[in-house]
């Protein structure tokens, strides 16, 4: 604490920093990984990047209602993690969550649809960006409550146990929602019964407005799982191989019957908690310091100096992706609005034939 | 026809059904080795042991959550919260997940899940061990709140319940677990939403649900006495609500005495005299009246803890007062 009457001294968060560093080694491991795998990181990591700019823009527009809160800058995580599952595992996701439907192979058009609030959406337009889910990938939901999915992924975990199939479930949450009892409620039932459970923090720093040491005396969340007896690792979550590294170990782990881990990813958003918030809050250095991070080009330019593509395979990609989300735009846009009579229908599942 | 207790009631259609469904399971704190802190649950664990019937700890939001992702994953489970006293603790789990996840997915999923818990005064238990929130949980959609007064019934709805592919909560009065009754042997369900006519009567209706059948009915015993003929309606099931049967009765006896042990202010009773007011207002030969609790929380001493419960001779007196 600065003695008083002094001006306290502005913290270093920049990621190199003593404070906002990661202590992390980020160079990625060489996963041993074919051309064709990691063009497709690449493309998952690029398509939710179109998907979120474009939500931005037809946010802004005012064409589309209710709150929006975007994923730019954290795909590495949703690239890498879904990257090491299988087609009948398990997910649940805050939200925050277009990149963790998108990094499933959920199509972008009945996403669309459903932030604009229209009947061919993945929820009939009854959930929006906050309730997004698609049952036809295992995925149970994003979440409008902060902390509520990892119960609802645990779970899951369970039921998939209790039949003796050899699904994982994996959950993703903020940094700030392992403060909630819920987070503590969760991995603990995990633990104790040994569940093929996943946990992925994705740790950006900021807890709506408030920074990490504001609401926690921890540096790594990671850290959090000693006190349920499961292993915490902690990885750059800006380095979409690092990440894939992390939960290649932990799935294998919770299929295998090695029960929970819990993976913090160190990663930042580029836009405010919401749109609408400026993110005043953050320091301009810290942010610029972070977007010099960004997951996508650091990538890009590992995959030129790999020489898994070349520049206009890469930029195919990236033009690829902007031209399927303006069409996803569009789809969702001319998708009629449900009928009025859609409001009654489905509070009981008897509602509906 | 044999006799069973409430509670022996309840853990006969817990094994039927989990004979009948390997989805279904128990999860709660105490419900396996223990038994059940009322000792519910000890003849279904001795039958299906720990794989189904699993301890937790005292988490009340992973008792809730973990089962809303269960039953989204294709489970059907039964969990206890000891107390409803702690319900509230996994409001989110049950309000806001299992509530709602059907319909704010556009029904990609249901969640057919059952809350069995423990409500009202009677044994000395106070504050926090001995409200009926009933009304809390049937001000939510999706939800649908079920609470017998006999064995019988116990079983019948707790199969339904069950069998039912949305959030139950099923609400068993602790005053009600030794009382004793005849119960059918096997398999049957009583559907959702039936109240039933516990003892019919031409002048006044006594409207109730849960451990107040019972005082309803000494209470009709006493009204008897003095020439009274009392009908007592047993809701059974909150939610959905017998509305028809409401309204039939009321039309019948002209007169509505509405009772519930839980507070008077923001009670379900409201929800009935309204329902009354706006549909069968015009049968009515004298004012609906209420006969709730107090609102005050339940305290200790055996003496105020009487009070607070509603008893037969104050049903009685009410239902006097409108003739």
């Amino acid at each position: 604490m600065a003695p008083p009457g002094t001006a306290p001294e502005k913290p270093d968060r920049t990621p190199d920093s003593k404070e906002g560093g990661l202590g992390l080694d980020s160079a990625s491991q060489d996963a041993g990984l074919d051309c064709e795998r990691l063009l497709s990181l690449f493309r998952c990591m690029v398509r939710i990047r179109a998907f979120e700019e474009h939500a931005h823009k037809e946010f802004l527009k005012g064409e589309m209602p209710g709150f929006l809160h975007l994923y730019s800058g954290e795909e590495a995580i949703a690239a890498g993690v879904m990257d090491t599952l299988e087609d009948d595992d398990y997910i649940v996701t805050s939200h925050r969550g277009h990149g963790h439907l998108l990094a499933r192979g959920s199509d972008p058009k009945r996403m669309f649809a459903e932030l604009f609030g229209r009947v061919d959406g993945y929820c009939r337009g009854k959930g929006g960006s906050m309730h997004i889910a698609d049952m036809s990938r295992g995925f149970l939901g994003a979440n409008g409550i902060v902390g509520a999915a990892v119960n609802i992924g645990t779970g899951a975990a369970f039921a998939a146990k209790y039949r003796g199939e050899k699904r994982v479930s994996v959950s993703f949450f903020g940094d700030a929602s392992t403060n909630r009892g819920t987070f503590h409620e969760a991995l603990n039932l995990a633990a104790i019964w040994e569940l093929p459970a996943v946990y992925v923090c994705e740790n950006n720093f900021y807890g709506s407005a408030n920074y990490q040491s504001d609401y926690m005396k921890l540096k790594d969340i990671a850290d959090r799982a000693a006190s349920y007896g499961f292993p915490g690792v902690v990885v750059d979550g800006n380095d979409v191989l690092a990440v894939r590294a992390a939960a290649v170990e932990a799935v294998t782990r919770a299929r295998s019957g090695g029960g929970p881990t819990l993976i913090e990813c160190k990663t930042w958003r580029h836009w405010g908690h919401f749109i609408g918030d400026m993110a005043r809050y953050r320091d301009p250095a810290e942010h610029e310091a972070w977007l010099k991070r960004d997951p996508i080009p650091s990538f890009k330019a590992k995959l030129l100096a790999w020489g898994v593509a070349s520049e206009n395979e890469l930029a195919q990609i990236e033009e690829a992706a902007e031209a399927e989300m303006d069409e996803a735009v569009a789809y969702g846009k001319a998708s009629p609005f449900p009928p009025v009579s859609e409001l009654t229908a489905g509070v009981y599942k008897e509602d509906r034939p | 026809m044999r006799t069973l207790s409430y509670m022996q009631a309840i853990a006969e259609a817990l094994i039927l059904e989990m004979r009948r469904d390997p989805h279904i399971y128990i999860a709660g704190e105490d419900v396996g080795k223990f038994g059940g802190a009322f000792g519910v649950t000890g003849p279904v664990f001795k039958e299906f042991g720990p794989t189904r019937v699993l301890d937790t700890p005292i988490s009340e939001t992973a008792i809730i959550g973990h089962a809303v992702g269960a039953a989204a994953a294709g489970l059907r489970p039964v969990v206890e919260i000891l107390f409803m006293d702690f319900l509230p603790i996994a409001t989110d789990e049950l309000c806001n997940q299992a509530a709602k996840i059907h319909y704010m997915f556009g029904g990609q999923v249901s969640c057919p899940l059952v809350v069995r818990t423990a409500i009202g005064a009677g044994m000395g238990a106070a504050a926090h061990h001995s409200q009926s929130l009933e009304a809390w949980v049937c001000h939510i959609p999706g939800l649908k709140t079920v609470a017998p007064a006999t064995p019988a019934d116990a079983k019948g709805l707790l199969i339904s319940a069950i069998r039912d592919d949305n959030p139950v909560v099923f609400l068993e009065h602790k005053m009600l677990y030794a009382t004793k009754g005849e119960v059918p042997e096997g398999d049957y369900t009583i559907p959702l939403g039936k109240a039933e006519i516990k003892q019919e009567g031409k002048d006044v209706t006594l409207i109730c649900y849960s451990a107040m059948v019972r005082q309803c009915l000494a209470a009709g015993a006493l009204l008897e006495k003095d020439g009274i003929g009392a009908e007592v309606l047993d809701l059974r099931t909150l939610v959905p609500l017998d509305k028809e049967a409401i309204l039939s009765s009321v039309a019948k006896t002209g007169r509505a005495v509405i009772v519930h042990e839980a507070c008077r202010t923001g009670g379900f009773g409201g929800e009935i005299a309204a329902v009354i007011a706006e549909e069968g207002f015009a049968t009515l030969k004298a004012p609906v009246k209420r006969v709730c609790g107090p609102d005050t929380p339940v305290p200790f001493s055996p003496v105020l803890e009487a009070e607070f419960i509603v008893s037969a001779p104050k049903i009685a007196e009410a239902a006097k007062s409108l003739l």
